[in-house]
């Protein structure tokens, strides 16, 4: 059977009536995308982590025991400051810069505090990053969790620097709100998680 | 020339191709010699998968190769091919086939396995001599070498992983790899930079590394495991040809990896027997610990 | 993340629709944000050094032409076999398959005037010279010598320096691939022209969509090993040191759980080009879409689930052994489904014999091989012989030279009109294939011999006994690095004064080939609108023509 080519109209694709060269903002399904494979890095370090305490009679071992209570006040400010920014979220929807600000400030200044009890931990713990295997663990998970807030901080006075100018964020347009917002609870879910590990598990052996 | 009914066609091919994979399947065509009781096991199972896989081969290739002259352009020719675009009874078909081959050749790698003392494996089997009994599993080495109260206990020797036995062996030697030698240690007290056994008598080998990851790889045996530092691992086979045959690290260990090599020697019981005697004799009396080296040069 | 607002948009639409036409030579020199100068910025790039590691493995096969290690020093041996295995899976099969073709083709195949995040996009490319920097300078310390595997405690004692620059120049890499990996999907999933619903999606996007998933999840467990590797390196850690309670198989899993992966990440993107070169040039549409469709997404689920198999003879339980010994065996299912409908999709064609289709033929032969003995490797008795083998390196080369880089030379050839507006040169073409065919053959089959007789891998001194079939070997290597010299002159020579080629010299009927060649930047004047299916080969009214549309 020979088809013979059609003629070229037939095969030719019809202008599209709604074309346009506008770009769209995709960033919002980007990060989700982006944060799923950021799950998968901290899941790495839990599965070491597990495999570790799985083997050792110990965990953590004589001398590097963690303590709770710091830890324990840390992961209620950093809890308590996914609702903070979720408020400024909220402000935001209704076209409220100033309360956006407000939320988000007050954000940044609790991951702050955060940081700060985590550096003042690191301080008062005893031992270092290369004491034992647990000690490894230890500051390299919360260690690279704490970049994790860094950068989350840097995103909130991010949208709080650019919010200064009139109409960068709208009720409508505020697609970098809600990514800071997304990104900081995906840290505190992060933390809640490495908390349980760490501090309660340790609590519970 | 009339055309052949294709019934016929299929029929030529489905048994020359038959007849091909069969022969290639039984010629052990590439193994070296069989010397353990696992080799046959595996030759057998690799040999079937391989019968599979010639037939398969044929078919496929020859498929594609036949479609590739039958359906090429012909001169003059611009036009397109038949608008097939699937069949569902045929999609089917490529699917289910090769999924039942698949999974009878896993149950059936599971039975291999399982006769190869798979299963036994870090089951306290070898660790009779060192070990009363009981078999503590995910005792840490790591945490005796962490702990503090400075006397590092004796190591005891716990397989975690390898091919075991649940009956007590008839040998057993202590394997330690190293850059870039092994080295064997008898419980009778000989240290021998070969490994010598005995035809036709289980063996154990318990296996550790003190540097880097090895693999203690017998081709004759069809047996491999790696010795990791930090693990303890086990071999647990019969011999079952007297000889001598290569030892091969399998695993890249560092510059010299394809220089650790050392040979085993499969001897007679009697032979055996004189060999434990006289490296007994010339390494015990003065309780020096002799090098690997000179039990055996 | 790159805030990505596409710099293109309005600019030259604000002119009126009046679009400057081509790029100029030097726009491929820097960091640009259209997608089809970043996908041919990777191919170049990764080509270059394809180059660099094809001449690894020449000077490893020399030296493996004699037993003894009398060419050159057993640590360089070992520092060239860790780069050769390094930088063609990270240096070329990724960025090619992926970064190449990927970032060239899936915008234009579904409609879309760039990716979600062109200068994401463009960000991730420029990740990549640094790395191979990386490699590349680690030889003037000694190079990695620990192998690609980098298995500690081997790669924690020897060459520190050089072995840090390969762990970070991997982390680059693997950055860059999952940055990658979220445009793709991004792009995908958002960007298709409205008049193409899912299962008019042409099949490399669909190949590109499991590759970009498999990316995505499995990258950043490799990242993490390689950080812990890191740190026992530089800053006294010690996850993976034995004698300070660390655990070295924990490595492996992390290791694997990537690597493996990887090993789909490197084919099924071939796949996806094979799906589309073979209904092309067989004048036919593809045989059983949604098979093909549904197999890539069960070989991307079913393939992070088999990692161990490249453990059975390291530190693995025996119920671990035989688990990975059937998820491995069930893999060959979904790709059976594919091979199968290829053979299918040739039959009842009318085969043009380009070099393109010459070499996905040949692909669909070699991986057979590949694929049937990696069904012997997948189970864990056979394995315990054979792993760490030369069977194993013949192996994973019929797969990967003989999928993956044949697919690629396939797609160059289907697809370099497009991508330069020239024609290749057919007879210089197929001189390439047959050479290349010969010494792929004549390189990896007699290695299946070598492994089982007893000849383990990665090493420079071997039995005497070994050696007429390494000195095949070694032959079969030579001409395959011969064979590439007809390749280099087609390509350079057809770049600048091959044959004009039309917008759709193959009469194709993927979006692609609706546009110029090469394609205006932001691919259309107008987007088009899907009026058949990818694959609509013989069914009336829709057969194509070497016309380009937007030229009318």
């Amino acid at each position: 059977m020979t088809t013979a080519p059609t003629p070229p109209e037939l095969a030719m694709p019809a202008a599209s009536p709604v074309d346009d060269h506008a770009h769209h903002d995709f960033r919002l399904f980007g990060l989700l995308t982006f944060l799923v494979s950021e799950s998968l890095m901290f899941g790495a370090l839990f599965a070491v982590f597990l495999i570790f305490r799985a083997e050792f009679p110990a965990w953590p071992p004589e001398d590097t025991e963690v303590e709770l209570l710091l830890p324990a006040i840390n992961t209620v400010i950093l809890v308590s400051s996914s609702f903070v920014i979720h408020y400024g979220d909220v402000a935001i929807k209704k076209g409220n810069v100033a309360g956006l600000q407000k939320w988000y400030g007050l954000t940044a200044v609790m991951g702050v505090i955060f940081l700060a009890g985590q550096a003042y931990e690191y301080a008062t713990l005893g031992y270092g990053l290369t004491t034992n295997v647990f000690a490894n663990c230890f500051y390299i998970m919360t260690g690279f969790h704490g970049l994790h807030v860094f950068v989350g901080i840097l995103l909130i006075l991010g949208v709080i620097w650019r919010s200064r100018l009139p109409g960068h964020y709208t009720a409508a347009k505020h697609t970098g709100v809600a990514m800071a917002e997304i990104y900081w609870h995906f840290v505190d879910i992060i933390w809640i998680v490495l908390f349980v590990l760490i501090y309660v598990l340790a609590f519970l052996n | 020339m009339k055309q052949l009914p294709a019934s016929i066609w299929t029929l030529t091919v489905g048994i020359l191709v038959t007849l091909i994979a069969l022969w290639a399947g039984n010629q052990n065509l590439f193994f070296p010699e069989q010397a353990s009781v696992q080799a046959p096991l595996v030759d057998h199972f690799f040999n079937l998968m391989f019968m599979i896989a010639v037939a398969l081969f044929l078919l496929v290739a020859g498929t594609i190769i036949f479609f590739a002259v039958q359906y090429r352009q012909r001169p003059g020719d611009e036009g397109d091919g038949v608008p097939l675009e699937g069949d569902f009874s045929l999609e089917a078909y490529w699917t289910l086939i090769p999924a039942v081959i698949v999974i009878v050749l896993g149950v059936y790698s599971v039975q291999v396995f399982t006769e190869m003392g798979g299963f036994a494996a870090g089951g306290g089997g070898g660790n009779h001599l060192l070990m009363s009994h009981g078999h503590q599993p995910h005792q840490p080495m790591p945490a005796q070498l962490v702990s503090d109260d400075g006397a590092e206990p004796a190591p005891a020797f716990k397989a975690e992983y390898g091919l075991g036995g649940s009956e007590r062996p008839d040998v057993t030697v202590t394997v330690t790899g190293m850059q870039y030698a092994w080295i064997f240690n008898y419980p009778e007290g000989i240290t021998a930079g070969e490994l010598h056994i005995p035809v036709n008598k289980s063996v154990q080998l318990n296996i550790k590394a003190t540097d880097v990851i090895h693999s203690f790889w017998v081709p004759q045996f069809r047996l491999k495991q790696d010795a990791i530092p930090g693990h303890d691992t086990e071999l647990r086979f019969t011999a079952t040809k007297v000889g001598d045959y290569p030892v091969v690290c399998a695993e890249l260990c560092g510059g010299y990896h394809g220089a650790m090599r050392t040979r085993v020697y499969v001897h007679t019981q009697e032979e055996y027997d004189r060999w434990l005697a006289e490296n007994q004799f010339a390494q015990h009396p003065d309780l020096s610990k002799a090098v690997a080296v000179h039990a055996t040069e | 993340m790159a805030q990505a607002q596409l710099p293109v948009s309005g600019e030259f639409s604000a002119a009126g629709g009046h679009h400057p036409t081509a790029w100029k030579w030097y726009d491929y020199f820097t960091f640009n944000v259209d997608h089809k100068l970043i996908g041919i910025q990777y191919l170049v790039f990764s080509f270059v050094f394809y180059l660099v590691g094809g001449l690894m493995a020449v000077v490893m096969r020399t030296e493996l032409y004699t037993p003894d290690a009398d060419v050159i020093d057993p640590n360089l041996y070992n520092a060239l076999l860790t780069n050769h295995g390094t930088i063609m899976i990270f240096g070329w099969v990724v960025p090619a398959a992926i970064g190449g073709f990927g970032n060239f083709l899936v915008p234009l195949m579904i409609g879309a005037r760039d990716m979600a995040f062109p200068r994401l996009n463009a960000l991730a490319f420029w990740l990549l010279p640094p790395a191979g920097l990386l490699l590349v300078g680690s030889f003037f310390f000694g190079g990695a010598q620990a192998g690609w595997t980098s298995y500690p405690p081997l790669s924690l004692i020897t060459a520190n320096t050089a072995q840090s620059m390969w762990c970070l120049s991997i982390i680059l890499a693997g950055t860059s691939s999952i940055l990658g990996s979220v445009n793709f999907i991004v792009t995908m999933v958002k960007m298709r022209v409205p008049s193409m619903p899912w299962d008019k999606m042409p099949l490399f996007c669909w190949a590109m969509m499991a590759t970009s998933i498999l990316a995505l999840l499995s990258t950043p467990v490799l990242a993490i090993g390689l950080i812990l590797l890191l740190f026992d390196i530089n800053f006294g850690t010690s996850f993976f040191k034995p004698d300070a309670g660390g655990n070295v198989i924990i490595y492996q899993h992390l290791f694997w759980f990537y690597s493996h992966p990887a090993v789909y990440l490197m084919i099924l993107p071939i796949f996806g080009i094979m799906s589309e070169v073979i209904p092309v040039h067989a004048r036919k549409p593809i045989f059983g879409y949604k098979a093909i469709v549904g197999s890539s997404m069960v070989i991307c689920f079913i393939g992070l689930f088999v990692w161990v198999h490249h453990m059975f003879t390291s530190g693995t339980p025996p119920w671990m052994r035989m688990f990975f010994t059937i998820s491995t065996l069930i893999v060959a299912v979904p790709t059976g489904v594919k091979i199968f409908s290829w053979t299918a999709t040739l039959w009842g064609g009318k085969i043009r014999y380009t070099s393109a289709m010459l070499f996905a033929i040949g692909l669909l032969i070699m991986f057979v091989v590949g694929g049937l003995s990696g069904v012997t490797l997948g189970t864990a008795p056979v394995d315990i012989h054979m792993h760490d083998t030369y069977y194993v390196v013949a192996h994973f080369h019929y797969v990967l030279f003989g999928g993956s880089v044949f697919g690629l030379y396939a797609g160059i050839y289907h697809w370099f009109p497009k991508m330069t507006g020239r024609m290749l040169n057919e007879p210089l073409g197929k001189v390439h294939f047959i050479l290349t065919l010969i010494g792929a053959n004549l390189t990896f089959l007699p290695m299946h011999v070598l492994g089982t007789q007893g000849m383990p891998r990665r090493v420079a001194m071997y039995d005497p006994q070994f050696t007429q079939i390494n000195q095949i070997c070694t032959i079969g290597a030579f001409i395959l690095a011969f064979s590439v010299i007809p390749f280099l002159v087609n390509v350079i020579w057809s770049w600048g004064w091959g044959e004009k080629a039309s917008g759709n010299p193959w009469r194709a009927l993927t979006l692609e080939w609706t546009t110029d060649s090469p394609p205006m930047i932001e691919n259309w004047h107008r987007l088009p609108v899907l009026t058949h299916g990818p694959y609509d080969y013989g069914l009336a009214g829709h057969a194509p023509s070497e016309t380009t549309p937007s030229h009318v």
